[in-house]
Formats: C-alpha cells, structure tokens, sequence
C-alpha cells in the first residue's frame, strides 16, 4: 500500500527524524492561510502516489501566500500520469546546501533489510545505481541487532559528511529503520535528505510502501489508504478475495492460480492477442465469487471474448462450471467465451457446460483455449 | 529417496483441526503420507482425522511420536511464529502453506532458522511431493507419477500445469518442491537445485519462475558454475505491466528489476532451454533424455 508523501513524513518525523513545518492544503485559499501562518517562501508539493511529480510541474516555490495561492490553483485538479492532484502540502522552503538518498529496502536475495544512501540526492536512485553504482553505499540490517551505531557512520563517511553532523545523521538513520520496522514498511525513502545552510539534515520528501501483508496489524494505516491508488475495478476485485490488475488487451481471463493466470495472459499475446486483465479467483472459488469475477471482467469495454483457464486439482471441474453457469445466469454476457477445465472430474465439468445455452467454446489445452480466444474476440461471432 | 521426503517422512500437521488442516491431511493420509501427528494449541488429547493423535505444542507431538517434519496449515498472523516453534523442536525441515505472511516476520524467521539449520519450504507454497511415497502439501497427487525429472516452481496451479503435462507424455518426477510466491522465502531455487544435483534419483530438472526479484538469474549462474544435470525453463509474467503485484507478493516488476525477458535472457545464456508455454516443457525434456 502506498502512502503520500505527507503521510510518509509525519510517521517519520514520529520517530525522531526532522522534517519542514507544513500542512496540506485541499483549496487554493487553505494554501494561502498556510502560507501565510508559516511566513516565508513555501514550496506546492502535489500529494498524489506517482514519482516524478517535479518533472510534471507539481512541485512549485512561493515566495508569498498570493502566489501560494496561484500556484496551488494550478497544481490542484492538474493530471499528473492519470491521477488528478486532489491536496497539496505547503511545505516551509528550505535552503538546499546538499542533497543525499536514503532509503531502506528489502533484499531478497540476503532476505534482510538494506540501507542504502547516496550523496546524488534528488534523483531517482534507479538511475544512480544504473550510471554510478560506486555512489551508492550500502549497509545490511541484523534483524535482531538493528542499525548499528558503526554502520551509520559508515553510510555518514560514505556520502562524505563531515564528522560534525554523523551523530545527526545517525538519529535520522535510526529513526527510518525504526519506522520502516513499526510501520511494516517495504520500502522507506529520504529523497531528498537536505543540508541547509546552517549545515541542519532536513527530511524534504518521504516515501513509505507499506506490506500489503501487515496491514491486518496496522488498521491505522489501512484507514489511510488513498483509493486513487487502485481503479474501481482493482478495488471491488481486492475486496471481495479477487486478486485483479486492469490491462490494455481484450481478452478477459479468469483463472486459478496468480501463476497460471500470469501464463494465461502471456498465451493469449503469443497467439496475436492481448490479455484485458489479470485475473486469479484462487482455490476453492465458488458460483459468487465467479460471478463477481466475472462482473469485473466484462465491466470493461475493452473486453470482446473471455478464456476461464481452471486448473482442478483440490478444486471440482464440475463445481466449477456450475459456478460459471450461475455467474452466467446472473451476468448475462454477451460475448464469446472459452472455457478449459482440467483436473478434477474435468468430464462433469465440460458436460455440464456443454449443456448450457450459452455458447461456451471448449478446449483442451491451455494453447488451444488461447488460440480459440484470441480467434474468438477477432472474429465477428453471432451471439447466443 | 528423492529429495527432502519419502515413505521415511513423518509428518506432523500444525494447525490440524481447521479446516484446511482437516481436509488436507486426509488428503495426504490418503495419498499415503505418514502423518503421525497433529498440533493445536489447547486441543492436544483430541483426534484428528479419525487416527492421528493432536498435542498442545509441538515439542510434546516430537517428543511422542519422532516427527521428523511438519507441515504447517495456520492463519498468516500466526503462521511465523508456528515456524519459529517448529524449528525450537528441533524439526529438521518445516513446510508453510500459509499465504499472506508479513514479509517482515518472514525477514526475523529465515534468520533465525539459519541459526537453527531448520530448512524451511514457502511460505506461501503448495509444499512438496516424491510421487508414491510422499505428499506433504496441497497439490493433486493423482497428476503426479514416479520418475527422472525434479520440479522446482515458484507457483502452485502452474506448476500442476506442467507436471500434468509431463505424466501425460509418461515422463515422472523425482521430487516436486513448490518454494512459493513470497518475496522472502526458506528455500530458494538455488537450494533446491543443489538438492537436485546432489539426487541419484534425479537426471534433470525443471524449473519454473516468474516476475519479480533476481532469482531466476541468481539460479543461472549456479546452473553454469555448479550444474551438471539439464534444466528446462518457463518463466511466466511476459506480459505483466511494471509496478503490479502480480497475486504473489512476490511477482512485481520494481525499479526497471524483476522482468520476465530479463530472467529468460539470463537462462538462455547458460544453456536452460526456455519453454514458450508450459505445454511445450515435456517436449524439452523428452529431447534431453
């Protein structure tokens, strides 16, 4: 789960780590008032969960309420990468002496959480690692020591900051673990972390993903969730136990197994076509739940022929197609559909499908049940 | 032997009186798996399954019956610390089911079960299986036959996808090992295919893998520098857009990272012939017989 960057700041700041006074702002006028509270020039910062907000010209200086107010006008209802800006945060400006990257993440590889930083702030550090990987230095986290005092010395030396500001550092380092760990985070992100010109380390942007795993243990932050994040499709599917992403293509799929409805996807592309979505209904799915499912798929205008791909093995073939026939009853689609079902007592479960009104197209393999969808959705079919 | 199980596995079932648990060990009892005990905490004395004996801890089911492995069938928010007791017991190899475990917790176990040398399989895993002797998981045995081939995947149904595949062609399979969709695991392919190596039994390898993380390529370069036996390749998520968990926890394209062209390049240059569709695996395999 996403969180914005106000959000990310102010947990944060929770434990110890120094960020700009602000506050966020809805309407041009409440970005005025807090300018005007916070004295000085102010920086319009679009909260919306996408990166290169800057690029886009959703970050702005203001150097008075006036122009905090013109410039948040201009920000708030702008379209940066298909999200609409709904907040600003009116951050105090600060005066940028330095720039630097820190960030935890998590390896897979050593499975431990990694701290990394870098005194090429400001820039994504995907691309630091691509054009000067020797920029990055990086420390492994003992899950049950901690960041040590050494290691955040380590990184303060690595990014060459004088020995006067390590033992700040080292308070905003602890501070990010810290909140990485309390907030289940899988990813924590200072970018930039500032030195202004009083040589104080200032926490201008922040980033936090959040477990999607955990979040039964943080129901606060559950609550926080930016419904912007998903579309409406993505959101009905998560919530009724679907796992669901919203493609270009049309072919809609229904599968069980994140797997094979990966696979699924990639056959329908291999054969000519392009997948609509992906779509796992998981085990054991019930008529409901298809039919849900299906809803969600033939919501989308894009979708011109469906392919279930189930692969039955605790799950029932033939429960599975009377799922699919009651989600057809309450559906009613209009669109030809390819039905594969294998595994357990596949041949109830075709029979029974043969036997529906619905002109339901069998195949065998998963190749042939792809190859029929994509020739399906080409093809101008009379509807059943 | 196979790999990791066989008819000498004794099987303890954490979890064994939900209903996950419930149905899965008389699935597994009935495929032939000596399941010789069952564990919930505040229902030791009770029976499960008709026959199998349940105890509060697992040290006590240990203790009583010499499990040698369990299997764990426990909701997410308990499931790490039902690792963490497995491996207290000192059980040599523990299996989770479980979807859905916080990637943090799985973070603190993994250490703490490398301090223990407890292995673990998944979480977030179907388990594994040495067709006719043993099924510690979910999977369908009756898909499954005896034979040459080992099979590691990080999926579930995909991976009953090629196995069905291959029976059908009358190809069997050594041991099946199922090392799960979660970004952090106990087992990776690399452990498993050294198992594989390491296997009489065993004369090639299949490996199935999908987006997200480099484990695929890390696999790569043990194949080239370790590997004597053939591996065969799918690689699922072609098409998957970036930034997307993709159901797994563990299968999302991040920072440019984690793609499936990259992890097909990565097997193709060691020399892993990389299937196109998992049907076209026995195809592969039969060719390398």
């Amino acid at each position: 789960m996403k969180l914005h960057e106000y959000q990310s700041k102010r947990l944060f700041a929770k434990f110890g780590v120094p960020i700009p006074q602000g506050q966020v702002a809805s309407s041009p006028q409440d970005a005025r008032r807090i300018a005007q509270e916070l004295g000085g020039p102010v920086v319009v910062k679009s909260q919306v969960l996408v990166g290169g907000r800057g690029k886009a010209g959703g970050i702005k200086l203001a150097a008075t309420p006036d122009q905090a107010y013109q410039v948040a006008s201009q920000i708030l209802g702008m379209q940066i990468k298909g999200l609409t800006v709904k907040q600003v945060l009116i951050d105090q400006a600060s005066d940028i002496q330095q720039e630097i990257y820190l960030g935890i993440v998590i390896d897979r590889a050593q499975r431990r959480a990694v701290m990394m930083a870098s005194s090429e702030g400001g820039v994504e550090i995907e691309q630091v690692a691509q054009e000067n990987p020797q920029a990055i230095i990086r420390v492994t986290i003992d899950p049950f020591l901690g960041l040590r005092g050494y290691q955040a010395n380590q990184i303060a030396m690595g990014i060459g900051l004088p020995r006067e500001q390590f033992r700040e550092f080292a308070k905003i380092a602890n501070g990010l673990y810290q909140a990485f760990q309390a907030y289940d985070a899988s990813l924590a992100e200072i970018n930039p972390l500032i030195v202004d010109k009083d040589g104080k380390l200032l926490a201008v942007d922040g980033k936090m993903l959040i477990d999607d795993n955990a979040l039964f243990r943080h129901p606060d932050l559950a609550e926080m969730r930016d419904l912007d994040e998903e579309a409406e499709s993505e959101r009905e599917a998560r919530l009724a136990g679907l796992s669901y992403v919203d493609l270009d293509g049309e072919i809609g799929c229904m599968v069980n197994g994140a797997g094979l409805a990966m696979t699924t996807m990639d056959l329908t592309k291999l054969f000519d076509g392009s997948p609509a979505n992906f779509l796992d209904i998981g085990g054991g799915a019930g008529a409901d739940k298809v039919a849900t499912a299906l809803r969600i798929i033939l919501a989308d205008p894009k979708v011109k022929a469906v392919l279930f791909n189930i692969f039955g093995g605790i799950t029932r073939c033939d429960q599975v197609a009377q799922g699919i026939l009651a989600a057809l009853d309450q559906v009613q689609p209009d669109l030809p559909m390819v039905a594969r079902l294998v595994g357990t007592n596949e041949e109830q479960g075709r029979a029974i499908l043969d036997q529906s009104p619905y002109k339901l197209i069998t195949a065998q393999t998963l190749a042939d049940a792809a190859k029929k969808a994509v020739a399906a959705s080409k093809a101008d079919i009379a509807r059943a | 032997m196979s790999i990791l199980v066989d008819k000498h596995t004794r099987l303890l079932v954490q979890g064994i009186t939900g209903k996950e648990g419930t149905f899965h060990t008389q699935e597994m009892m009935a495929y032939g798996t000596q399941v010789v005990a069952g564990v919930t905490p505040g229902k030791g004395g009770q029976w499960a399954a008709g026959k199998v004996p349940v105890f509060d801890t697992v040290q006590e089911a240990v203790e009583a019956t010499n499990a040698n492995a369990s299997i764990i069938y426990v909701p997410a928010r308990f499931a790490a610390d039902a690792i963490l007791e497995a491996a207290d017991a000192g059980l040599p190899l523990v299996v989770c089911i479980t979807e859905g475990v916080p990637t943090q917790d799985m973070i603190r176990t993994c250490a703490y079960l490398d301090q223990k040398g407890t292995r673990l399989i998944g979480p977030n895993c179907p388990g594994l299986i040495t067709p006719g002797e043993s099924k510690v998981g979910i999977m369908p045995g009756t898909i499954h036959k005896p034979g040459p081939v080992g099979v590691v995947s990080r999926s579930g149904t995909l991976t009953y996808e090629v196995v069905y595949a291959l029976t059908l062609r009358g190809i069997g399979q050594s041991t099946c090992v199922g090392i799960g969709g979660d970004p952090i695991i106990g087992s990776d392919f690399i452990n498993i295919l050294t198992l594989f190596e390491d296997d009489p039994l065993t004369e090639q390898v299949v490996l199935i893998g999908e987006i997200g993380g480099n484990d695929e390529e890390r696999a790569a370069e043990f194949i080239a520098a370790k590997m004597s036996k053939p591996v065969t390749a799918f690689i699922a998520g072609r098409t998957a857009p970036p930034g997307k968990r993709m159901g797994h926890a563990g299968a999302i394209i991040q920072g440019g990272s984690g793609l499936a062209a990259d992890k097909i390049a990565a097997l193709e240059a060691v020399g892993v012939q990389v299937a196109k569709h998992p049907e076209q695996i026995p195809d592969l395999v039969a060719a390398n017989r």
